[in-house]
């Protein structure tokens, strides 16, 4: 690790957060019913699959999972060239689900809005809500999220890493300076 | 006037001449040849460190005119032979109209004799209209100047109508030149029938098209007891057949283009229009094959095919881009890399530009002993230069050469012991 | 992540990475093409012309799918309505399409080399669909998405391409494609309709197609042009398809599970027999459909450009 990285959260307090978050998005939904969570590709996805797993161990059951791949719906193809193309997998009906959307950064806000305008394409859900490991803050869109791992107040220059191991398990979030 | 051509090295193939010679003209007249000449009223040309040789011959040239003055014309054509140290050039009949008559032929050299730089000597059309139907009154043109008689452009397909051309012609004592191409066999082709045109999806023409019309010609040739001269020689089939002939005693000359002993079809790739041309550029075979006919003196002739075409017509597709290029600015220095790469010594390059079209056509020209006309070439073999096809003289600017470096450059041409191109001055004068 | 390639004029360009890049795009993008709103948000803004200066209605289609599911504008201009037919020159043709400040031309031509031209030229990206007789680089594409689709991988395969070899850019452009992915390539047909230097393509030449066919993992059956018969090139259509048509005889060399594809339209009972045609292991609309994904794939790649991603 270069000096001009701090970790800013292990993996045991990437875990608590994450516990919470679950415990939130249960408490806002009043359970479970018509709940999906849509993990933003890549790094949203395996979070999405962490909340899953948390929120059936507390209230066994198993919520509907997907991913969404949201490089179609960039608005950079001019500036950032033709980064690869994920897969998008939902295979649930979206109408009238409350989708939770999770993404591990929220940043200027353009993902969560190209992953809004993904989902309104592939189906009609009832609600979207936000689900954000990290708000680091500097949007440039009105978009706020629901359910908040940790604020992280950075300079814009700065880089947040969330790392996952090979199991795809968050183990670090760490800041970058310049 | 007179005019004395002082410290150069006169090289004179016909006459087995390589020497420190000067040579003294009067009235268009090499009067004197020898060491050290001097003369006292003379107007001195200093030529230390420069070759001298004949004035250049091209027999294949299209000047355009009259009917296709905005690709050329006999004023740019024959600046750019001068330019190129051609002194004299012969030109195809395909203009429009045709020369097929002596009322073209006349026109030709009166705008020949306006121009003032370099001979020309028209060649007439075998039959009326280039029809390939009935022959044109042969004996006239003659009369009129032409010196040799030719469809160029395209074959005479029926083969009575060509032996009849070769025996008619030689009534006259004039030579046929043939372009030798059998159309049904080119069956629409646009460049070399190899594995080039495969890659470049692009319809071959195969060298059986040009060696079956040689084959031909040739025993017409043989049968008739005529002259005749092959034009734009491009494939070994054809070297060969016309090797054996020369050899039976059938009275058959040839000649090759700087392009075709240059390029390999190899240059169409990118779809380079300056590379398309017909006969087509061949294989790496068929230019060894054209070198070895050339050194031997099967194919006695360099001749360019100077072909101008407006940008217009070569800024297209392949397919329907014309075919030919310029050749007259670049066909010394084109040959001066045979005698780099010593495929020819000098002499034989001078020889198969200059003294071999005038023996093909029967020119008294082509040598410079006392008594024949002064048209001089004078060469600077170390000049060291860059072509740039928008400074050539010709009208047109169609050549694949663009931006090739030469070694070898005309410094001054005469004609007629006229100055009518100094390199130095950059264009021609009068002296 | 840069693509690299500002034009598609030829198979001869792209490199096995290249492909690769490109089919995995269009397994992602094949989704899209299944889904009720088929249409993503990604060359909004960006127009392309589909410039077709010989008739084509599969391969139009196809790409003006595949632009409209990206949200690109489209226009298309066609040799019955563009000047064309009025003789104006591909120089001039091309100085007004600059004009019009298109992002990609995607071209058919019917000389060899036109796509190049107009590429050499212009600022616009230019992608080749088909010029003459050289190369047809998304049809190519599409046919090794359609063979990796079936058969879990190109290298190593033998794949038979049989019919008139000379004139198609098919051809031309899948033997490329097929050699730089580590395929091995056959070819069959008549003496009349093999190109010249054949066995330099990097193929086995067959003049005989049961040879060809001798435990092939696929089969690529080319269209017979209606114009070859009774030229000085192929006598009839009837003795064509007896001595190299494909048939349930014949069928029967290939491997058991061998695929059998044409790039269409197809001439039932000509190269290929209607039995083999409707039969199971055609996957020719497998072909169309990936066609347009493939294309979807290209136009999102080109887009972006040279510029290197972060």
């Amino acid at each position: 690790m270069s000096p001009r990285e701090t970790v800013i959260l292990d993996e045991p307090a990437i875990g608590r957060a994450l516990t919470r978050v679950a415990h939130e998005i249960l408490e806002k939904n009043k359970g479970t019913r018509d709940v999906a969570l849509v993990g933003i590709v890549r790094g949203g996805d395996h979070l999405a699959r962490c909340l899953q797993q948390r929120i059936q161990e507390i209230e066994g059951v198993e919520l509907p999972l997907g991913s969404i791949d949201i490089t179609m719906y960039r608005d950079d193809l001019a500036s950032r060239g033709s980064l690869p193309v994920g897969k998008t997998e939902l295979l649930f009906p979206l109408e009238n689900k409350n989708v939770v959307l999770v993404d591990d950064v929220l940043f200027t806000g353009r993902t969560i809005r190209a992953a809004m305008d993904a989902l309104m394409d592939i189906g009609r859900p009832r609600s979207i809500q936000l689900a954000i490991l990290i708000d680091r803050g500097h949007r440039e869109l009105p978009i706020r999220p629901d359910f908040v791992g940790r604020n992280v107040p950075t300079a814009t220059g700065e880089k947040i890493q969330v790392q996952f191991n090979d199991n795809q398990q968050p183990v670090e979030v760490r800041v970058c300076k310049p | 006037m007179k005019l004395l051509i002082k410290g150069g090295r006169l090289l004179d193939p016909a006459n087995g001449i390589d020497d420190q010679l000067d040579l003294l003209i009067e009235e268009g007249i090499v009067v004197a040849v020898g060491v050290g000449l001097n003369e006292d009223d003379a107007h001195i040309l200093d030529v230390s460190n420069r070759l001298v040789v004949p004035g250049l011959i091209d027999i294949h040239v299209h000047l355009r005119e009259p009917g296709y003055e905005y690709k050329e014309d006999v004023l740019s054509g024959t600046r750019a032979a001068v330019a190129g140290g051609f002194t004299s050039v012969a030109c195809m009949p395909n203009t429009d109209p045709v020369n097929d008559n002596k009322t073209v032929t006349s026109y030709i050299l009166q705008k020949a004799a306006e121009a003032g730089l370099a001979n020309v000597f028209p060649v007439g059309a075998i039959s009326k209209g280039l029809k390939g139907e009935s022959l044109s009154e042969m004996g006239e043109l003659g009369e009129a100047g032409c010196v040799a008689m030719s469809d160029d452009g395209r074959p005479v397909r029926d083969g009575e109508i060509m032996r009849r051309a070769l025996e008619y012609a030689s009534t006259f004592g004039l030579p046929v030149i043939s372009h030798a191409e059998d159309l049904s066999l080119v069956s629409g082709g646009v460049m070399n029938d190899s594995f080039v045109a495969t890659e470049l999806g692009l319809k071959g023409i195969p060298w059986v098209a040009e060696d079956a019309m040689v084959a031909r010609d040739v025993m017409l040739a043989e049968f008739t007891g005529a002259r005749l001269h092959i034009a734009h020689v491009s494939t070994r089939g054809a070297v060969e057949i016309i090797r054996a002939a020369q050899k039976r005693g059938v009275m058959v000359t040839a000649e090759v283009t700087p392009h075709h002993f240059t390029l390999t079809d190899e240059a169409v790739r990118g779809y380079d229009t300056n590379a398309k041309m017909n006969p087509p550029l061949r294989s790496a075979d068929d230019l060894a094959a054209i070198r070895e006919g050339l050194a031997d003196g099967t194919i006695g002739v360099i001749a360019t095919d100077h072909a101008p075409h407006h940008r217009d017509e070569k800024n297209v597709e392949f397919n329907i881009a014309l075919n030919g290029i310029v050749g007259l600015e670049t066909a010394l220095p084109l040959t001066l890399r045979l005698v780099d790469e010593g495929v020819l010594t000098l002499a034989e390059a001078i020889d198969r530009l200059s003294s071999g079209p005038a023996r093909a056509l029967g020119l008294h020209r082509g040598q410079l002993t006392a008594g024949h006309v002064a048209d001089i070439t004078v060469i600077d073999l170390d000049a060291r230069w860059t072509l740039n096809a928008a400074q050539l003289q010709s009208k047109s600017k169609n050549t694949p050469f663009d931006g090739w470096s030469f070694k070898g450059a005309v410094s001054h041409t005469l004609v007629a012991g006229k100055l009518v191109f100094d390199r130095l001055e950059g264009r021609e004068s009068i002296v | 992540m840069s693509f690299g390639h500002k034009h598609i004029l030829g198979m001869d360009q792209l490199s096995a990475d290249d492909i690769t890049r490109i089919l995995d795009t269009a397994d992602s993008f094949k989704e899209i093409s299944a889904r009720e709103i088929k249409k993503v948000p990604t060359l909004r803004g960006k127009t392309i012309i589909n410039i077709f200066f010989e008739a084509s209605t599969r391969t139009r289609a196809s790409f003006e799918i595949a632009e409209k599911r990206l949200s690109a504008d489209t226009l298309n201009i066609s040799a019955s309505t563009s000047a064309l037919v009025k003789g104006e020159t591909l120089e001039d043709t091309a100085r007004n399409l600059e004009a019009m400040h298109p992002d990609i031309i995607v071209m058919r031509h019917g000389h060899s080399g036109a796509p190049h031209y107009l590429a050499e030229r212009c600022n616009f990206s230019v992608i080749n669909a088909g010029d003459g007789a050289h190369e047809h680089p998304t049809q190519a594409l599409l046919d090794l998405m359609t063979i990796r689709d079936k058969k879990g991988t190109i290298g190593g395969l033998t794949v038979a391409i049989v019919g008139d070899i000379a004139h198609s850019r098919v051809a031309r452009s899948n033997i490329i494609a097929l050699n730089t992915m580590g395929a091995r390539v056959r070819l069959a047909g008549p003496r009349t309709l093999l190109p010249t230097g054949a066995d330099r393509l990097g193929a086995e030449v067959f003049t005989d197609i049961k040879g060809a066919l001798d435990g092939a993992d696929v089969v690529m059956m080319l269209r017979i042009q209606q114009e070859r018969q009774g030229s000085p090139l192929l006598p009839s259509n009837r003795e064509y398809s007896r001595f190299f048509g494909l048939n349930p005889d014949n069928l029967q060399r290939a491997k058991e599970d061998a695929i059998v594809m044409h790039p269409g339209p197809m001439n039932r009972g000509v190269e290929i027999a209607s039995s083999v045609a409707d039969g199971p292991r055609n996957v020719i609309l497998d072909q169309v459909e990936n066609g347009v994904a493939v294309r979807m794939a290209l136009l999102y790649l080109i887009s972006g450009g040279e510029k290197m991603a972060e």
